[in-house]
């Protein structure tokens, strides 16, 4: 043994993280040496080629289970590369790159839908003269660090590691919503509204991790399952901890009633950010959640199991129903997102039956709602989005290729089959009924029902009702988002129709390792 | 397996319509039309191929034509496709029905706005998914289309249909069926949890019905509002007279006399046997419910002031009819419940697509609207009086047959309930009736005359479509007995699960 004495690295499985993050830092480079007129290819191309790349090593790390750190031989915990890691890895990378194309997006606004400097005070003279310049391309060395963030967050084995991960993926997303060029003072506010309840999160973070220590004895998430059962301590800082840990994992993954922010960031934050939050985010909180629940507290599931309910239930039901009044296409977006967000806690609550369905859901979901989003950013009212749905009527009279996308969509999110929407419904649902959770899936399905009322209103206006003479235009999509809303409704039909290859990978990697 | 997969076809054939008239453009709404007719002419004939190469006699198996190809095997999920004589009579309704309501409909968009190749697709595509259903035989491929046919048929209503609700009735429509449907979701994925993860129809007939009497009893309901939304039985019938005024009348020939009647077929399809027990606990619910329908449906037709809305109240009384037939589960009772099914589809069908002809022409469904209208439209007239005669069951017509038939059968199981179901008959005499007086005859509404298309009697292609209609109602109101061949060796194989011994009294033998 005394030969092996120091830390070995499996470099391989630490591969995607490694080259997301070094790209990263290249981009900064990038911003440092090259002229601002030819940043932006240079940077796209960095991001797309560092994604894609990742992707790469997720997949030829297939089959891996194990831990990337061990000291002589002994692993350690902090980065797990395991089937749902690997998965949920892939899956971020891949939604990453879409969302990437969509931040690339120049032609509907002039310069791109961003400005350089977030603290600008809005309005003033310097937010007006950077207004006029050319967008920022930092936001791709940003985006990158949030991505490396949610990557590791969804393979990390200890509170630890995770925390760093929640930090690392939240900070550039607090200064990305504050980027948008319009209405500057929206975002603003959503970028404080959202740095402040993230920063509660964490702070409710580290004290659940500080409590869990307490009655663990370790941060590593396989020890304090062991813990549950077997620590002497008293219980109370388990179920103090668990709390406390949950609550900063909800309130990233928007779940009632942690869910508040949702809705103005989703609107204030520039529509390709919202749409990163909205896939990604979505992918690595689920992710987490999943490992957090899975490997460090299914010993303890009786403690947690009735208060995750009660709370899966208000999002399912919140959501839903918070949605059907909405006037504004992101708004209804962002409580559609919430009320997703309940359907994917069924699958956490279900534990390890529904590991592979809840994970298929996220793949699923993100593309939709990827695709979703960057419709939203296509369809102008001059230099604004028109995000009032009003504005929308008719727009199958005027744009019937974008009307017909956007039904699809909606309709996908509404669970019609044939669409990716009632693959993943289905299967989840499927799993929690094996996990015995019959009550769950009715709620589940009563929300649905009613959250298909939004959505057909929406198919309703684009279709039923006459346009407005003034009614919004619908910029013709560079390339860039071309490919994103081709992406996002390609990979919805054919999960729907045909997701075989899909459900058999997840059926593979739905094992984490140490449960 | 035969040699030739019809049955295949019979939902393809309608599909590869419906995106080839999609594709076409606009302003060659003619080459829209013909395509249309020619693609449902083209399932016409298929239709008659497998109707040929049927197997009629008693003793032949089930699912007929069965056909299977894997489609996603994690779910047994599988394009499995067979047919019985119940499916086979619905199916042929189907078939014969579509290109009718596209003659019905050749005209209707000429003065407004609409596409006319997406309305024509649109109805390829519904087309498509309701053959699907009676074709299925697997449970997930049949909710599949059962889901699926929402969507061509809401935007048929809300962006063809007419009044200024149809939005509200589109909306409507969808979400009642949507709730419904997801109920069932549930209940199959419960049903493919506890039986080992299938879904085929024929596997799951075969094994031992669920033993958990409380479960069997949820997976029944869960399946049967689905079904009792989209026939639609009282109460889950709100609606329908909000789709069914607000569709273009060609459509709701289309909704009301096959649509939902995928409701009442799935019921002997697969609540039946699928869940026998739950069915025999729940079914003196069902027929009460049944009868309340007939009764209160009615009433109601009887107030009304629109034409369409009083046609689809009409038919929720007649669904009442069918739902007593098959819950009083004798044999006579449910061949006429079937058969009701069938004739319902051709006198509703035609009694819409008639009051379709007449608002096009007065550009108004309100009854108010017309009076001594017969005048000027003694053909037109008259037509609408056979159909409405034909919907009242007047013997010589064949919806006289079933509804004899489901009166009869139930008589034996249940004297009371018969007896108030057949005051039905009485009540569904004064509201055709009492309709046709209002719109044709007695003093002539002055304004009628100031609507030059009012004097336009049945034009060529008019005659034409409606022509099939009443020869098929006439012929199997005196010659049922084809029909009824096709139907009784399934609906002898359905009741057997419900039945101890299947009743295979002759007609007309004392069941005491």
């Amino acid at each position: 043994m005394s030969e092996s004495q120091g830390l070995q690295i499996d470099w391989a499985g630490l591969a995607p993280l490694v080259i997301v993050f070094v790209a990263a830092f290249a981009g900064l480079l990038v911003e440092a040496a090259v002229p601002k007129a030819r940043r932006l290819p240079i940077q796209v191309a960095l991001a797309v080629a560092a994604l894609a790349g990742a992707f790469v090593a997720v997949v030829l790390n297939a089959d891996k289970s194990g831990a990337v750190f061990s000291i002589g031989g002994t692993a350690i915990g902090s980065v797990i590369i395991d089937g749902p890691g690997l998965f949920l890895q892939g899956t971020i990378t891949m939604l990453a790159i879409v969302a990437v194309l969509l931040l690339a997006e120049r032609r509907t606004v002039k310069g791109g839908d961003f400005v350089a400097e977030a603290a600008v005070v809005a309005d003033s003279a310097a937010d007006v003269e950077q207004r006029r310049e050319d967008g920022a391309t930092e936001i791709f060395p940003l985006t990158l660090f949030a991505v490396t963030g949610m990557m590791m967050f969804v393979t990390a084995g200890d509170l630890l590691t995770m925390f760093v991960a929640l930090e690392m993926l939240s900070l550039p997303l607090y200064l990305l919503c504050g980027l948008a060029k319009r209405r500057r003072l929206i975002s603003q506010e959503a970028a404080l509204k959202y740095f402040l309840l993230g920063a509660f999160a964490s702070a409710f973070y580290v004290y659940g991790m500080a409590m869990l220590y307490g009655f663990a004895g370790t941060v590593d998430l396989a020890g304090i399952n062991q813990a549950g059962v077997s620590s002497g301590q008293p219980r109370m800082f388990l179920y103090i901890g668990v709390a406390m840990i949950a609550v900063a994992l909800l309130f990233k993954a928007a779940a009632v009633p942690f869910h508040m922010w949702t809705p103005d960031v989703y609107t204030g934050a520039p529509t390709p950010v919202t749409a990163l939050m909205a896939a990604c985010v979505k992918v690595a909180a689920f992710g987490g959640l999943l490992r957090v629940f899975n490997v460090g507290l299914s010993s303890s599931a009786w403690d947690w199991h009735l208060i995750l309910t009660v709370i899966a239930v208000a999002t399912m039901i919140g959501g839903a129903i918070f949605a059907v009044t909405q006037r504004n296409i992101k708004r209804l977006l962002a409580y559609s997102s919430i009320a997703n967000a309940g359907y994917l806690l069924i699958g956490v609550i279900a534990l390890g039956e529904a590991v592979g369905q809840t994970m298929f859901y996220l793949a699923a979901y993100g593309f939709t709602v990827i695709a979703a989003f960057a419709v939203v950013s296509l369809v102008r009212d001059g230099d604004e989005e028109a995000t009032h749905l009003a504005r929308w009527a008719g727009l199958g009279k005027k744009s019937p290729g974008t009307a017909v996308v956007f039904t699809i969509l909606m309709l996908a999110l509404a669970g019609l089959p044939f669409t990716s929407g009632f693959t993943a419904k289905f299967s989840l649902f499927a799993a929690a009924l094996q996990a015995d959770e019959l009550g769950l899936v009715i709620v589940g399905v009563v929300s649905s029902a009613i959250l298909a009322f939004p959505y057909l209103k929406v198919v309703v206006l684009l279709w039923l009702n006459e346009p407005a003479p003034d009614a919004p235009t619908v910029n013709l999509p560079s390339p860039m988002a071309g490919t994103v809303v081709a992406a996002g409704v390609a990979a919805t039909l054919i999960l729907g129709i045909a997701p075989g290859f899909l459900l058999d990978i997840v059926d593979q990697a739905s094992t984490f390792l140490n449960t | 397996m035969n040699e030739l997969p019809l049955l295949s076809a019979l939902v393809a054939v309608p599909l590869i319509g419906a995106v080839v008239v999609a594709s076409i453009k606009r302003e060659n709404a003619n080459a829209a039309r013909w395509t249309a007719l020619g693609f449902a002419g083209a399932v016409a004939v298929i239709t008659a191929l497998v109707a040929v190469g049927f197997d009629y006699a008693d003793d032949a198996p089930w699912l007929q034509f069965t056909e299977s190809y894997t489609w996603i095997s994690a779910w047994d999920l599988n394009l499995s496709w067979g047919i019985d004589g119940i499916a086979l009579l619905l199916v042929a309704l189907t078939a014969g029905l579509t290109p009718i309501a596209m003659l019905a409909a050749w005209r209707d968009l000429d003065s407004v706005q609409r596409s006319v190749p997406t309305f024509f697709a649109l109805v390829l595509a519904l087309q498509a998914a309701m053959l699907a259903t009676f074709l299925a035989s697997n449970v997930l491929l049949f909710y599949f289309f059962f889901e699926a046919m929402l969507v061509p048929m809401y935007f048929l209503i809300g962006s063809y249909g007419t009044g200024p609700k149809k939005q509200y009735a589109a909306v409507k429509f969808f979400l009642y069926s949507l709730l419904g449907g997801l109920l069932m979701l549930v209940a199959v994925i419960a049903l493919w949890v506890n039986n080992g993860g299938v879904f085929d129809w024929a596997t799951l007939v075969e094994a031992e019905p669920l033993a958990d009497g409380s479960l069997q009893n949820w997976l029944f309901l869960g399946f049967f509002i689905a079904f009792a939304i989209k026939a639609p039985f009282f109460p889950f019938h709100t609606w329908l007279p909000d789709a069914g005024g607000a569709a273009p009348a060609a459509v709701a020939a289309l909704l009301v006399g096959v649509m939902d009647k995928i409701g009442t077929f799935a019921i002997l399809r697969y609540c039946i046997p699928l869940f026998p027990d739950a069915t025999k606990t729940f079914a003196p619910w069902v027929i009460g419910m049944s009868v309340i329908g007939v009764v209160y449906a009615a009433f109601v037709a009887i107030g009304q002031t629109d034409l369409k809305r009083l046609v689809a109240y009409t038919s929720i009384a007649h669904f009442g009819f069918i739902g007593l037939g098959i819950f009083a589960f004798t044999q006579e009772s449910a061949t006429g419940a079937v058969l009701y099914m069938f004739n319902h589809g051709l006198a509703t069908g035609l009694l819409f697509i008639v009051v379709g002809f007449l608002t096009l022409r007065r550009g108004s469904a309100q009854i108010k609207d017309y009076g001594g209208a017969a005048k000027t439209l003694p053909l037109l007239a008259g037509i609408f009086l056979f159909a409405g005669l034909a919907s009242l069951s007047l013997p010589g017509t064949a919806p006289f047959i079933s509804e004899f038939l489901v009166l009869f059968g139930a008589f034996t199981e249940n004297e009371p309930v018969a007896v108030v179901a057949a005051l039905g008959i009485i009540l569904a005499a004064a509201y055709v009736l009492w309709m046709y007086q209002r719109t044709m005859q007695g003093d002539r509404n002055p304004a009628l005359d100031e609507v030059p298309a009012m004097k336009r009697d049945l034009t060529l292609r008019e005659k034409a479509l409606v022509a099939p209609l009443v020869i098929a109602i006439l012929g199997f109101g005196f010659f049922p007995q084809p029909l009824i061949d096709a139907i009784e060796p399934a609906v002898d194989n359905t009741l057997g699960f419900v039945v101890d011994e299947p009743a295979d009294l002759p007609l007309g033998a004392d069941n005491e």
